[in-house]
């Protein structure tokens, strides 16, 4: 698979606050892959001087074998490849949706079709209604929309699902996979560990302007084998046991009990338990 | 498919405009009718005749279409695009292939289309109701249009570049207001120019205003008021030099110092 973001030793400073202090990323070709961290740990930085928006300290970056460093009708070319979905934005309010994915539409060499577009995001019916009057979830949608329209290779996502309701979170991340299964490579930045879960093929962990990690979110920090905690209740106490083996201790339970073991459960750490013992023991 | 040049999205970007435009009815109102209502207002108080024939509207619709350029211009872009700066809405565009020049264009075509539809509302009111008299030949015409073009252009500009100095949407009005409110008394709008003090005079020379008011005299007074401006003639070469000169320090201040994000 061929690499479309690579970046090595990439710095950034505002003032004495080293923001982004030696990032190292390879993103190939069709993958979603996530970029976590808790807030000031250098994220947005890192994805907006991927974007072209900021100048970089120090460091080398490739987009589509692209410097976005780069100003001028080459840099309108690269853009013409990517698509930009930014956190939130509340432009175009005098404007239909289809008007403002169709002008958008006009930016670029290969759009999709608008309708097709509205169609995919699930904003048919609101074609015809002014930005301003839609609900923040359907404002995310257009953004979507006017993000993926130039038909891109690539495409950043800030915080997609922001102010979303469950059943239509669900159904974005359908679109998401939709994007990727299409051939598009997409760069996510998330605080929902189960967004990241659902959608990433891989995770980047960043803290102090530092990835600690690269993995699969079934492996990221030791997951897969981590030690399982079981629970249950006995002697009128809820009683807890870490354990690398819990099958066997579940079956030595069940040995003991005769039988239902009350209030069982066994449970591997999720995502967020992991993530959040890789920042926590980031600040130390 | 073909590649759109900047041209070709500036063309829709000023359809664009142009529909936002349309579709905000106070900002419609405000700028289509203000003009008319402060030549309501004037030529009622100022009912006297200047000279023999031409009456203070006369004066004054020279004054008001110039204004006009830098109402419609100027001062609406300064205050316009720092909002559209906090709303996101260039960083998004930023995010596309869209060139910069294509969205100075779009906004210099909103500038130029309002301007035009505001001269053609302020001639048919003065003329309807306050017995002001068109350009008398067609080479006055031809300047009108010429300053109207070149004056919208001129004021796009500078509205786009200074609407880097306020810092926020919300504060931009409050920086905008009292430079526009300033110049257009320097430059002779509500009064005569020539009646101010000199010094005035010489401030208002440096700036664009002062020139598209005097040009607009030179297209609406009769040619024998010429000896009353201060160089004695209409100085309309000068005056277009003076004007585009403005353009291009615009264009350059616009292109070094242009934000599409609010730092």
């Amino acid at each position: 698979m061929s690499t479309v973001i690579s970046v090595s030793g990439l710095q950034k400073s505002y003032g004495t606050n080293r923001a982004v202090a030696g990032v190292d990323l390879e993103i190939r070709q069709g993958e979603i892959f996530a970029l976590l961290g808790p807030n000031g740990a250098g994220k947005t930085t890192t994805v907006e001087i991927l974007e072209g928006f900021r100048h970089r300290d120090g460091g080398t970056v490739s987009v589509l074998g692209f410097d976005p460093a780069t100003r001028g009708g080459a840099a309108q070319s690269w853009r013409d490849r990517i698509g930009i979905v930014l956190q939130s934005t509340h432009d175009a309010g005098d404007l239909t949706v289809l008007e403002s994915v169709t002008h958008f539409a006009g930016y670029y060499t290969n759009p999709k079709n608008p309708r097709e577009v509205l169609d995919l995001v699930g904003l048919s019916d609101k074609a015809d209604s002014l930005g301003r009057t839609l609900s923040g979830g359907q404002r995310r949608r257009l953004d979507v929309a006017l993000g993926i329209i130039g038909s891109p290779e690539l495409i950043f996502l800030d915080e997609p699902t922001t102010g979303f309701d469950p059943e239509a979170r669900r159904a974005f991340w359908g679109l998401i996979r939709k994007l990727r299964d299409e051939g598009a490579t997409i760069l996510l930045t998330t605080h929902y560990l189960d967004e990241a879960e659902a959608l990433a093929d891989r995770v980047a962990v960043i803290n102090h302007g530092k990835i600690i990690e690269v993995s699969t979110p079934a492996n990221l920090g030791g997951r897969a084998t981590a030690l399982a905690t079981v629970s249950w209740r006995e002697g009128g106490l809820l009683r807890t046991q870490e354990t690398d083996s819990p099958t066997k201790f579940i079956a030595e339970l069940s040995a003991r009990f005769q039988g239902e073991i009350p209030e069982l459960s066994a449970k591997r750490p999720s995502l967020e338990d992991i993530y959040l013992r890789m920042i926590g023991s980031e600040h130390e | 498919m073909s590649k759109p040049t900047a041209l070709s999205i500036g063309i829709q970007r000023g359809g664009l405009e142009i529909k936002q435009f349309m579709r905000q009815r106070e900002s419609v109102v405000f700028t289509m009718l203000f003009p008319l209502i402060l030549l309501a207002i004037f030529g009622s108080v100022f009912s006297d005749s200047i000279a023999e024939g031409v009456t203070f509207s006369q004066y004054f619709v020279a004054g008001m279409v110039a204004s006009g350029l830098v109402n419609t211009g100027f001062q609406q872009l300064a205050i316009m695009i720092p909002v559209e700066r906090d709303f996101g809405t260039l960083k998004r565009l930023r995010g596309t292939p869209m060139p910069a020049s294509s969205y100075f264009i779009g906004k210099a075509i909103l500038v130029t289309v309002s301007m035009l539809i505001q001269v053609i509302l302020l001639l048919a009111a003065g003329v309807a109701f306050f017995g002001v008299d068109l350009p008398a030949s067609a080479n006055k015409w031809f300047t009108l249009f010429a300053l109207v073009v070149l004056g919208s252009a001129c004021s796009t500009i500078l509205g786009i570049a200074f609407s880097n100095v306020p810092k926020s949407g919300r504060g931009a009005s409050a920086v905008v207001s009292p430079v526009v409110i300033i110049l257009q008394f320097f430059s002779g709008v509500f009064f005569i120019f020539t009646s101010l003090p000199a010094w005035m005079q010489q401030v208002a020379a440096i700036f664009p205003l002062k020139w598209m008011t005097q040009g607009m005299r030179s297209v609406f007074l009769p040619d024998s008021f010429a000896a009353r401006e201060v160089a004695g003639n209409w100085e309309t070469t000068r005056t277009f030099a003076i004007i585009g000169a403005w353009l291009i320090v615009g264009l350059i201040w616009a292109m070094r110092s242009f934000k599409w994000e609010r730092s």
